[in-house]
């Protein structure tokens, strides 16, 4: 298991350390800095050997996260954790900064001592952490509460305490998808695939019970009739094929598994509901056609269209294209018909932004790239053209059907919950090459 | 508010103000004084000398503050183990306080506390907590047992707390189940003969339906735990990956990948015909897929562990090809990781989009990445003929770049398309021919010179080509230089006229200004050779060449095998099983897939069955003797409860006699035999072995020895090992004349208590040699290798790997002749060779072997006089002490040393890894080199085998 977590600033600098198991000296602390954050080499791997001790990495902006062990632990389950530990200390005093971390060491020891057991993660769902570890420290709580504390710590819904009440039950429910691409420079599609979120944030009151539908082209086909008429969608397909989907703890994972259905009782405020991925009839909302000419050893001649693939009455937003430049540009010249253009010699790219642009259209940059003769033999190695966008739909067609609330125990009824949706689709790694 | 500031302090003095502050009478001054403390320890600097004073302030009703002390505690104890026993009374109180998260903190802090006095308190309070009423409590109380046993695990076993434990897992609350399961299954890790983690079908169901209600973290635990359990039937098994089936859509990726263990392990038992089977299948590759959707660091442990799925079955993730194409922000560890994988799913099917791809990536910036992605590309020719055409095509456009390091690797991999494709591509030399100037690595160089050598018939300038290496013949590395000596020889057969001058040349390079024996070797061979018959020489050195397999860097399969049971865990990341990277007796036990185990060793669940009978006797006590030995005994004052070496339970010496004399284990193990080398053919073995429940074993077969063994070695594990154990020289095991080009020259070796085989393979024959693997007969002490063979690289011709493989002494047993011989199989890609060697019997000598001297004393006279042996050693000029010394290297312990007459009588003791213990008196006669021991033991046969070694650890 876990036989301790190191947390360090950029310079190497413990910031925190605990150490769960006997066999985890002092030195181990100072063999990841040197080896590892002072190595001169660019990292090669999150995990690290180091004299039969093995180190654990993430990095969050300036910190390191190092969890180190002699035994062979569940590695997918450290790397999860180390995730987890990050989300917490988010939770709790926003960004994961140095001085973040120097602020609240008291508070990230005894977070450490909770979350983790000998080693052994424990719970770690901020919302019930939240209720016994406070920057202010414990309140007296009376038996009750601290019972209701324990049971919900340990229990089998952990994620939720008894007792929320709201006056007014709402729920927002965002559709949050990333469309990836990787396309040839003839327009083939080398790659695609979508990778969505279903982000709630329920504000309900007591326990209720949520199920949740969608256009699940399994669940569809099963009920032996397409999705009602004003469900048909922009590209009028009824149903989607989910390739995978992963749930929040809070599903009930043997019912989808058996009905396909979603039921749970969902954490207060924010979570992630789900987390899926299509890869089939992908509505791609932009096409990138590159066009590069070498124009003897001196000159580059770029041309870049872009063309929007949706509804015409829909806007996308915050359009960027990055076009990359050689290492010896010396200058560039540039035309673009829509949006501002700009080279960023620190960059070693063109970086093209539209701010609106209507589906159904299409737009154009040319520019003319000056070289710097050199000798160095290796050719350049065209990195790809990516793009970034946002769009008012999702992508991959995916339309929430329902979302369904029942409290038998208190009186509010599903009609009185106000509920919210909205789809937003954004790019991924949307490339071109070129 | 901040608490940044109590990072700031640097000032001297500081401990001095923090100790007045600690002090101080005010709550809140108290309360930022620990602070200060705690900040200075995790900088690393020294505050234990504030140790009262921190202690002091753990009376109080500020949890906060009760926390920070708790840490300190934690830290420090350790070093001040007396004053630590003043924190006890504050934490049984808090173990009896109202509020159940005091009680678990409580009991929680306790058990981090190594200090022997504290855990004695210990046991009271967690036996409450235990069995408290609140869960959460008793989740913290499982977790501790697992801490006590790690400080005093007889502790554990006394009080009962392992079945308190068990009843644990039958709990109402899931998290109790997850932890008591989590705890058990590492107690159980320490003890692999212990049935600690009774799993049968009750409690698998238990813990299946805890699995549906615990948090994330403890389903890892139930999974994990899962995954050790081996159904009785295909029934069984299915019904329980129809309920583990699922955890493949939860959020955390370890959850799924513990959850692909189970199912990728439980699946050999199911037959293929199923239709249970093929949907199974199936249902693997989505979630397999989605994990790499997630953050960088778990794409790469889930890439590492895909990496081995797709090796063990390629039907699940064979569609699946373009999920693996790189992204151009990639980590370059993820990147390099998908290579792999995309290799390995190449197909006809596939291969236009793969190698699309991989010209891609030979234009990026990374250089390792760039060389991989070239290799890979002669990888797919060699192992999609349809593509080889294309792939060459593809390499010499690569070429065309002039990258450097670019054209070395093209050049290496076209080496090995023209081995598997001979005379089909030969248009693209000139070409090659090119670029000569700019090859600076050896394997580039050596590369190109083998292809001007085998092709010289059709390379116009050939001569001029290698006469051109040939002007810097001693600096070029022996890899080039063998190439070109190689070359050189086959341009002259194939062109004798013009190149007598240049072939003189360089067999003159080689024999006589050269001081490489190989290449020495080689070059009088080849003159040889072309001196006596030119007709031969020509057979032997334009003969045909083997061809080469498709698929390269593939896991040896039973090593494959045991990784598959550890899907998820850093074994899998590393490609290593766990005793490579683990210390002490965590991990060196082997796992194995279910359907293929049963095949004649019993690594996989020993059972304690007959040993447990006999280790678990008390020790006989001995009463003392009025003897001089026992007079030197009264003297010392300390009581023999708390000396450093537990007495050893005599009754393990008659075990291990009996294992000897008795040989009653070969009727027990009849059935089971097989011919050795009887399961060398691995992958074959294997195939036979799926769809069939795994033979149940008898429960007596499972090596009674190991029983009693294994204890001793828990016993003898801490302690610090002396370094200098003898080791005899390496000798020629097996020679290369008989193992068609096989060299193995080797010794045994004992390092920090364990056995290892020290062996030199060397490669003598023509192609290379791969897929070694190794197996041993049964034998007198029950050795086997603790592990797989480590050659991971193929052995190409004339390079030798030194190789150092762990033995375990659990394997099965039979009494061989000589004692001392270990029959030997090594396998690889070409044949399975036999040899045998002989160990020298002080590599079983194990590091509690010190007698006490009471018993020593009593044992010497208990055992008859018939068991007496005694020998002469000639020769040795040693003084008593030097000898002493000596041996005590090599594990053998003076108890006594007396002086009668000028006459030095050394008492000493020594162990077997099975128990037995073999008493010598060691006469030294001042000037006189000639020594005299007087060996006793139960089992007499040992005594010539001791005798010899003794011989040698002294003259050595």
């Amino acid at each position: 298991m876990i036989g301790g977590l190191f947390i360090y600033n950029h310079k190497g600098e413990v910031l925190i350390s605990r150490v769960y198991r006997d066999d985890i000296g002092r030195n181990a602390v100072d063999a990841f800095r040197v080896n590892v954050i002072h190595a001169r080499q660019q990292v090669r791997s999150p995990v690290t050997n180091i004299a039969r001790t093995s180190f654990f990495h993430v990095k969050r902006s300036n910190i390191w996260l190092a969890v180190v062990t002699k035994q062979n632990v569940n590695a997918t389950m450290v790397f999860e954790f180390l995730y987890k530990m990050c989300d917490v200390m988010t939770a709790y005093f926003g960004k994961i900064s140095e001085e973040n971390v120097k602020n609240n060491f008291v508070l990230i020891y005894e977070l450490l001592d909770e979350i983790l057991d000998f080693g052994y993660p424990q719970n770690s769902e901020t919302g019930a952490l939240k209720t016994f570890i406070t920057q202010q420290g414990i309140k007296s709580q009376t038996k009750e509460e601290q019972s209701q504390i324990t049971s919900q710590v340990t229990g089998q819904i952990g994620w939720r305490r008894e007792g929320i009440k709201y006056r007014r039950n709402e729920l927002f429910l965002d559709v949050l998808e990333s469309v990836n691409l990787l396309m040839s420079p003839q327009g083939q599609v080398l790659s695609a695939h979508v990778s969505g979120r279903v982000v709630m944030k329920s504000y309900l009151s007591g326990m209720p019970e949520c199920k949740f539908g969608m256009n699940d082209k399994i669940v569809i086909d099963k009920q032996g009739k397409g999705g009602s008429s004003e469900e048909g969608g922009k590209s009028g397909k009824q149903s989607i094929a989910i390739d995978d989907c992963t749930f929040h703890q809070c599903v009930r994972l043997s019912k989808f598994d058996s009905e396909r259905s979603i039921s749970f009782i969902p954490p207060d405020g924010d979570y992630e509901l789900m987390r899926y991925r299509t890869t089939k009839d992908i509505i791609l909302p932009f096409r990138v056609i590159p066009l590069v000419r070498e124009v003897g050893r001196t000159k580059l001649e770029v041309k870049v269209v872009i063309k929007s693939n949706f509804k015409s009455s829909l806007l996308a937003q915050k359009i960027e294209v990055r076009i990359p430049t050689p290492l010896n540009t010396s200058g560039v010249q540039l035309i673009c018909m829509k949006g501002k253009a700009k080279y960023k010699a620190s960059e070693n790219a063109i970086v093209w932004k539209i701010k609106r642009m209507a589906g159904m259209k299409e737009s154009q940059i040319s520019a003319e790239i000056e070289l710097l003769p050199t000798n160095d033999k290796k050719k350049w190695a065209r990195p790809p053209i990516s793009m970034n966008f946002e769009v008012p739909f999702a992508p991959s067609g995916l339309k929430v059907r329902y979302l369904k609330v029942f409290e038998p125990k208190l009186n509010y009824s599903d009609h009185d919950v106000i509920k919210w949706v909205r789809y937003i689709g954004r790019s991924g790694i949307y490339e071109t090459r070129c | 508010m901040t608490d940044s500031k109590y990072f700031t302090t640097t000032k001297k003095g500081e401990i001095f103000e923090l100790k007045a502050e600690l002090n101080s009478d005010k709550k809140e001054k108290k309360k930022e004084a620990v602070k200060k403390v705690i900040a200075s320890m995790t900088v690393g600097k020294d505050v234990s000398a504030l140790f009262p004073d921190v202690v002091n302030c753990m009376q109080t009703d500020n949890l906060e503050l009760k926390k920070l002390v708790y840490l300190y505690l934690m830290n420090y104890a350790k070093s001040q183990p007396d004053m630590a026993i003043m924190a006890v009374n504050t934490f049984v109180k808090d173990c009896e306080d109202p509020n159940p998260l005091i009680r678990a903190l409580a009991v929680r802090t306790m058990g981090c506390i190594r200090v022997d006095k504290i855990t004695e308190y210990l046991c009271e309070p967690l036996r409450k907590c235990l069995k408290d009423e609140d869960p959460y409590v008793r989740k913290t109380a499982a977790v501790c047992v697992a801490k006590l046993h790690d400080i005093n695990a007889q502790l554990v076993e006394d009080q009962g707390f392992l079945d308190t434990l068990k009843d644990l897992i039958s709990d109402s609350n899931p998290m109790v189940v997850a932890n008591a399961v989590a705890a058990l299954s590492e107690i159980a890790e320490s003890h692999p003969n212990s049935n600690l983690l009774d799993l049968n079908p009750q409690t698998i169901n238990k813990l299946l339906t805890a699995l549906n209600e615990c948090t994330e973290w403890g389903q890892i635990f139930i999974l994990d735990c899962l995954a050790n359990y081996t159904p009785r039937d295909d029934r069984e098994s299915q019904s329980i990956c129809e309920r583990v089936t699922p955890r493949l859509s939860h959020a955390n990726s370890a959850v799924v990948l513990s959850a692909v263990k189970v199912l990728m392990k439980f699946m050999e038992m199911l037959p293929k015909d199923l239709d249970y089977y093929g949907t199974l299948l199936k249902k693997l590759a989505p979630p397999l897929v989605t994990l790499l959707s997630a953050e960088p660091e778990l794409q790469y442990v889930a890439l590492r562990n895909i990496n081995l799925i797709v090796q063990r079955r390629p039907e699940i993730l064979k569609h699946e090809m373009k999920v693996f194409f790189v992204k151009y922000n990639d980590p370059i560890y993820v990147k390099l990781e998908k290579l792999d994988i995309m290799i390995r799913l190449a197909s006809q099917a596939n291969i236009a989009q793969v190698l699309a791809e991989l010209k891609e990536y030979a234009t990026e910036v990374d250089v390792d990445f760039v060389r991989k992605a070239v290799r890979a590309i002669g990888r797919c020719a060699i192992k999609v003929e349809q593509s080889a055409e294309r792939c060459v095509s593809t390499l010499l456009d690569l070429i065309q770049t002039k990258v450097n390091y670019v054209v070395q690797e093209a050049i290496v991999v076209i080496k090995d398309i023209f081995r598997k494709y001979p005379n089909k591509y030969e248009s693209v030399i000139a070409t090659l021919c090119e670029n000569l100037d700019s090859l600076d690595e050896p394997e580039a160089r050596a590369a190109m010179i083998w292809i001007v050598g085998e092709y010289a018939e059709r390379i116009d300038n050939a001569d001029e080509l290698l006469e051109s290496f040939l002007e810097g013949f001693h600096d070029e590395s022996t890899q080039v230089q063998l190439q070109l000596l190689t070359a050189i020889v086959k341009l002259f057969l194939k062109k004798p006229t013009e190149t007598q001058e240049l072939v003189q040349q360089v067999l003159s390079l080689a024999t006589q200004d050269s001081d490489n024996p190989d290449l020495r070797d080689r070059g009088y061979i080849y003159w040889r050779l072309l001196s006596t018959d030119p007709v031969a020489a020509k057979e032997v050195v334009l003969a045909e060449k083997p061809l080469i397999s498709e698929e390269t860097d593939l896991i040896e399969p039973t090593l494959l095998e045991e990784l598959i049971c550890h899907i998820g865990t850093l074994a899998s990341v590393y490609h290593k099983p766990p005793s490579a990277f683990v210390e002490g007796s965590r991990g060196v036990q082997h796992k194995r897939l279910p359907g293929s185990a049963g095949s004649g060793e019993s690594v996989d669940s020993p059972d304690p069955g007959s040993a447990a009978g006999v280790t678990e006797a008390p020790p006989a006590v001995i009463p003392s003797q009025g003897d001089l030995l026992g007079d030197l005994l009264n003297l010392d004052l300390t009581p023999p409860t708390t000396t450093g070496p537990p007495p050893a339970p005599s009754s393990g010496m008659q075990l291990g006699a009996m294992d000897l004399l008795g040989g009653g284990l070969d009727s027990l193990m009849g059935d089971e035999s097989e011919p050795l080398g009887g399961d060398l053919g691995g992958s074959a073995a294997m195939g036979a072995g799926f769809g069939a429940p795994p033979a149940a074993m008898p429960a007596s077969f499972s090596a009674p020895v190991s029983g009693g063994l294994d204890d001793l070695f828990d016993l003898g594990g801490g302690v610090g090992m002396p370094m200098g154990a003898y080791s005899p020289p390496k000798t020629v095991w097996l020679p290369a004349m008989k193992a068609k080009g096989l060299e193995i020259t080797g010794t045994f070796a004992r390092r920090a208590g364990v056995i290892q085989m020290e062996m030199t393979l060397t490669n003598k024959a023509m192609s290379v040699m791969t897929d070694f693997a190794i197996q041993f007969n049964r034998n007198s002490f029950g050795l086997a290798p603790a592990g797989p063979l480590q050659v991971l690289t193929p052995l190409s011709p004339n390079q030798s790997i030194e190789v150092s493989l762990p033995l375990s002494t659990v394997g099965p047993v039979m009494k061989m002749e000589p004692l001392t011989n270990l029959q030997v199989a090594v396998k690889n890609n070409i044949d399975v060779f036999y040899f045998s060697s002989q160990y020298p019997i002080s590599m079983l000598f194990v590091e509690d072997g010190k007698m006490e001297r009471q018993v020593f004393l009593a044992t010497w006279k208990d055992i008859s006089n018939d068991n007496e042996a005694q020998f002469q050693i000639k020769d040795c000029h040693l003084s008593s002490d030097a000898a002493s010394n000596k041996l005590q290297g090599s594990n053998v312990f003076t108890i006594a040393k007396r002086t009668v007459e000028g006459q030095d009588m050394l008492y000493q003791s020594m162990k077997l890894t099975n128990g037995i213990w073999v008493l010598a008196e060691l006469r030294v006669q001042a000037g006189n080199p000639n020594f005299t021991v007087s060996l006793k033991c139960r089992a007499p046969e040992v005594s010539q085998c001791v005798f010899q070694s003794y011989e040698a650890m002294l003259k050595n």
